[in-house]
């Protein structure tokens, strides 16, 4: 099979991911939907590396898959701890950071 | 002997500084060491004299180079000495004239708890003094020029407890500061046209110059004398500068501070030579001047401020024949010389006087004190024969010198100066008798002081009269010695140049009609003054207009009150009416536009997590797409 079929498959994860962030209100969906993006990254990545021979795609998937390990254990617990100070996971919800 | 001259300036200052700095276990000593060491500057300038008049005429001058003092690429300056005839004729008469007012002050001051810091200040003045003098450039003679202007400062306000003291300093210091303007521009403008400021290479590269920067330099020089030598315009600081102690007066604002224009003027007499419009300006302001003065002097009830308008009367003399250019040199200077012993005798009379009479100084409050100070009345009287031009005295010799000098000027400005110099001895005639009538002679108008205590004028101590003794014995043979065989004529003339002028009429015909004028003046003055029949008033009549101007300085103050006080009080109201709406207009509205503009902005920053991520999306679309099309092209 062909490895751009692959590519299509990134952008079609990717774009689903960038239209959850953008139209849903619950955090741990949208905190989902940008996991969908990184991993749309990644297998992209990893298409790269094959259609180019070299393995420098993989590498930097498995760092990006670290780097979101780390980010999904802060994410979570900012979501949590809001969830327990305002009773709701709305983003919207959390909009004081303004002037 | 050159090493000498640096200690004639380092004797004075050793005292200012151990006086200043030393502190209260000086108190006892301050006195008598100021006045040792103003005494041991006299008898260096003594030796000093003594060594030049061993040697020949062309190498009589003396230069001591003690250090370079800045030299930055073309900018050289030196602390370096001058001794020449016109310098040791000063030097012996500031250290002369200045160690008998130390003296002096030893008991004018006595019962002042500060004694010790004035003795530090005079001696202060006079190494300032001595610099100015003695330096061979224009730049180190600003210093000294500056010096004597703080010297003169911190002296006049030394009674800062009064208010009117400390106003006058201030006053003095301000208007002194607008002439040294005048002399620190006439500096930059000697160094952008000559390369230096050292006498020697600017006087002597004169002819190389325009006449034109020369008139301009000439201007500078004369704003500066006008200021240090309280000359029209700026001349309102002298009368109020008499709230010193009486010897500052007589030291400083009489006998040789007030002179320091006359030297600056005759010291570059050869850049004045060489520009006669400047020198027409001089011969203008120092008729002026000589006028402006003695008028005041005619009206002041005030001993010291009539004293005050002849200072600057007399001044004016010498600022008219400095300005007849090599005609009328020689005599300025020996006018100075003379006017410092007769005015320094006068207001260490002055002082005696108002010393035995509680400090009063409204001279129609004295009255009949010749019997009660008979020292003071003849000395005080010697000195007043000899400004008037009593014939064989002092003045009479150094003024009439000057009348004769102003009418060899030569056609109708000769004729104009002269007839208002013997004007003006006149004039000068009959203020000083009615100074001498009013304090010596007459009934006594003793007021009681504040405390209810009448005066009883008593003689001063000795400390005071021996002094005063022997200026007056300058004030009656100094002119005579000078003029019989033209000795200072002959002494100063390699120095300042000399020429005969063309006299429309002979010296004898000038002489006479200078003691025509005397008589006059002095006639006028008994006849108002000095009848038994019209005794003099204890309060001042009303007076005429012309008196009462006189009595208000001839309305100096108003005019500067109206012409640059408010004039000032305009423009910087303007100024700032152009700062609030010109320059404030501009930062305020860069400042209102940015803020309406952030305002604007700011909508954006709206806290929704979402539509920061439409953003980010958004530009990093535009980013990709702008990439995309760049690469097409």
């Amino acid at each position: 099979m062909s490895p751009v079929n692959y590519l299509y498959l990134a952008a079609l994860l990717f774009t689903i991911g960038a239209t959850g962030v953008l139209l849903r209100r619950n955090a741990i969906v949208v905190f989902m939907c940008i996991e969908l993006m990184l991993n749309a990254c990644n297998l992209a990545l990893v298409a790269f590396s094959r259609m180019h021979g070299n393995l420098d795609g993989q590498i930097i998937a498995f760092f990006t898959m670290v780097v979101a390990a780390a980010e999904v254990v802060v994410g979570l617990a900012i979501i949590v701890s809001l969830f327990r100070s305002r009773h709701s996971a709305s983003v919207d919800d959390a909009s004081l950071m303004k002037l | 002997m050159e090493n000498l001259i640096a200690l004639l300036i380092a004797a004075p200052l050793l005292g200012a500084a151990v006086l200043l700095c030393g502190g209260r276990r000086f108190d006892r000593v301050g006195h008598l060491l100021g006045t040792a060491l103003a005494a041991t500057s006299f008898v260096i300038g003594a030796a000093l004299f003594a060594n030049m008049l061993t040697k020949s005429v062309d190498d009589r001058a003396l230069h001591q180079k003690l250090f370079n003092w800045i030299d930055v690429g073309g900018f050289q300056a030196d602390i370096a000495f001058q001794l020449d005839q016109l310098s040791i004729t000063f030097v012996l008469l500031i250290s002369g004239v200045g160690t008998l007012i130390h003296v002096y002050s030893i008991g004018y001051m006595e019962h002042d708890e500060r004694r010790r810091r004035f003795f530090g200040y005079l001696n202060l003045f006079l190494a300032a003094m001595l610099l100015l003098v003695l330096a061979d450039n224009y730049l180190l003679l600003y210093f000294g020029w500056e010096g004597v202007g703080l010297a003169s400062y911190l002296l006049i306000g030394f009674w800062q407890h009064k208010p009117s003291a400390a106003t006058a300093a201030k006053k003095a210091f301000l208007v002194n500061r607008v002439g040294d303007i005048g002399l620190s521009i006439a500096i930059m403008l000697m160094f952008t046209t000559f390369g230096t400021f050292a006498f020697g290479p600017v006087l002597g590269s004169v002819g190389e110059t325009s006449e034109g920067m020369l008139t301009a330099i000439g201007l500078m020089l004369l704003l500066a004398a006008c200021g240090k030598s309280a000359q029209v315009p700026l001349q309102s600081w002298l009368g109020d500068a008499m709230e010193g102690p009486t010897p500052v007066s007589a030291l400083i604002h009489a006998a040789t501070m007030v002179t320091a224009g006359v030297y600056l003027i005759v010291r570059s007499g050869a850049i004045f030579n060489a520009a006669p419009d400047a020198q027409l300006v001089v011969v203008i302001v120092g008729a002026v001047t000589l006028m402006f003065g003695a008028i005041v002097g005619c009206a002041k009830d005030d001993i010291k401020k009539a004293l005050a308008g002849s200072t600057m009367s007399q001044i004016g003399y010498m600022i008219l024949a400095a300005g007849l250019g090599p005609i009328g040199y020689v005599f300025a200077i020996m006018h100075l010389v003379t006017h410092g012993f007769f005015k320094a005798g006068l207001f260490l009379g002055a002082g005696s006087v108002m010393h035995g009479m509680n400090d009063e100084v409204d001279m129609r409050k004295y009255g009949g004190l010749r019997k009660y100070m008979p020292v003071t009345f003849v000395t005080f009287g010697l000195g007043y024969l000899a400004i008037i031009g009593f014939p064989g005295l002092s003045g009479f010799f150094s003024k009439d010198m000057i009348i004769e000098a102003a009418f060899a000027k030569g056609g109708t400005e000769g004729w104009i100066l002269g007839s208002i110099t013997l004007l003006g001895a006149a004039i000068t005639a009959f203020y000083m008798t009615r100074v001498m009538l009013m304090t010596f002679f007459g009934e006594k108008r003793w007021q009681p002081d504040a405390e209810g205590h009448l005066p009883h004028p008593h003689e001063s101590p000795k400390s005071m009269t021996i002094p005063m003794i022997i200026l007056a014995f300058g004030s009656v043979f100094a002119g005579g010695f000078f003029s019989i065989g033209d000795r200072f004529l002959n002494w100063l003339e390699p120095v300042t140049g000399w020429d005969h002028g063309h006299a429309p009429i002979s010296a004898t015909t000038v002489t006479a009609a200078t003691v025509v004028a005397l008589l006059l003046g002095v006639s006028i003055a008994w006849v108002m003054y000095g009848r038994k029949a019209r005794p003099v008033p204890v309060v001042a009549p009303r007076g005429s207009v012309l008196t009462r101007a006189a009595r208000r300085d001839l309305l100096q103050d108003d005019f500067n009150h109206v012409v640059l006080v408010r004039g000032g009080e305009h423009l910087t109201r303007s100024l700032v009416y152009v700062d609030h709406t010109l320059v404030d207009g501009v930062v305020n509205g860069t400042a209102a536009s940015v803020g309406g503009l952030s305002g604007r902005l700011r909508k954006l920053q709206n806290g929704y997590a979402r539509s920061y991520a439409v953003s980010m999306f958004g530009g990093t679309a535009v980013l990709i797409a702008a990439t995309l099309l760049m690469r097409a092209v």
